[in-house]
């Protein structure tokens, strides 16, 4: 069962992922990206993340492509108009690519490690209470630096879209 | 059964898709959407290793706070990405990046 939906929605991610890459219209990319995250929390699911997975929706697939969605609608944008392709361009991002899967897949296959079955949770599994004793205990300042971050960004951006910068 | 290869070897796809993405694309928001893909890839391995290394009984989950932390940066780094677009399209009308060439050396 588990196996199954790690299949269907692994290959849907990667499927909406190609989307967001070869689509023209920045509509389509967007919500091709939407779904892509919201497969991406149904394979979070399967590795029994829940909260993490909550989370990614919210965060990731609600509010940032929100204003990403904002953000074209706000600026216009059409579909990208056919531009003559740089070939060296093209080349070098397929080379890239590709020499990195092929040392990813020979990385994978060179230790048995990553070969191992999932282990079974044995403790009772409290998900959301267990990342808050983690958070508020071991990363208690680095959870307010990210609060502070937060902030700093916040007035950041207020003042990058002010009309006139002085 | 699913092993950790599985989801590092979906992990990977993705990220190369993304990085794929940033290095073909030309328009600077799809740009910004494919590095947010990027920072979800990474997601995905760091819960990936945190399910298979168990520790007392349940999963590692100082890799989900830190899972957490990236998502929350990753948010940050939109907001401001794209109030520098959109202030970039005030004065330039565009989000080509080919035609952002006056700091090209």
């Amino acid at each position: 069962m588990q196996l199954t939906l790690f299949w269907i929605f692994s290959s849907l991610m990667i499927a909406f992922g190609l989307g967001v890459v070869t689509l023209r219209s920045p509509i389509s990319c967007a919500m091709c990206l939407v779904s892509s995250f919201i497969c991406l929390a149904a394979v979070f699911i399967t590795l029994d993340a829940f909260f993490i997975a909550i989370v990614q929706v919210l965060v990731a697939a609600g509010a940032v492509m929100v204003l990403f969605l904002f953000i074209i609608m706000l600026l216009n944008l059409q579909a990208e108009e056919c531009r003559r392709v740089k070939l060296g361009v093209m080349l070098g991002g397929s080379v890239v690519v590709l020499s990195f899967m092929v040392l990813l897949s020979e990385t994978l296959e060179s230790s048995p490690q990553f070969s191992k079955m999932m282990p079974p949770i044995t403790a009772s599994s409290q998900d959301v209470g267990m990342i808050g004793m983690t958070l508020f205990h071991s990363f208690n300042l680095p959870f307010q630096i990210v609060g502070v971050l937060l902030l700093v960004a916040t007035v950041g951006v207020v003042l990058l879209s002010r009309r006139t910068l002085r | 059964m699913i092993t950790l290869s599985h989801y590092l070897m979906a992990s990977g796809l993705l990220f190369s898709l993304g990085l794929a993405g940033v290095m073909l694309r030309r328009n600077i928001i799809i740009i910004l959407m494919c590095l947010e893909m990027m920072l979800s890839a990474v997601n995905l391995s760091i819960v990936a290793f945190s399910r298979y290394s168990i520790v007392h009984g349940h999963q590692n989950y100082d890799a989900q706070v830190l899972v957490f932390f990236i998502i929350t940066v990753a948010a940050a780094e939109i907001a401001v990405g794209l109030a520098i677009i959109v202030a970039l399209f005030r004065s330039r009308q565009t989000t080509h990046s080919e035609d952002l060439n006056s700091m090209k050396f």
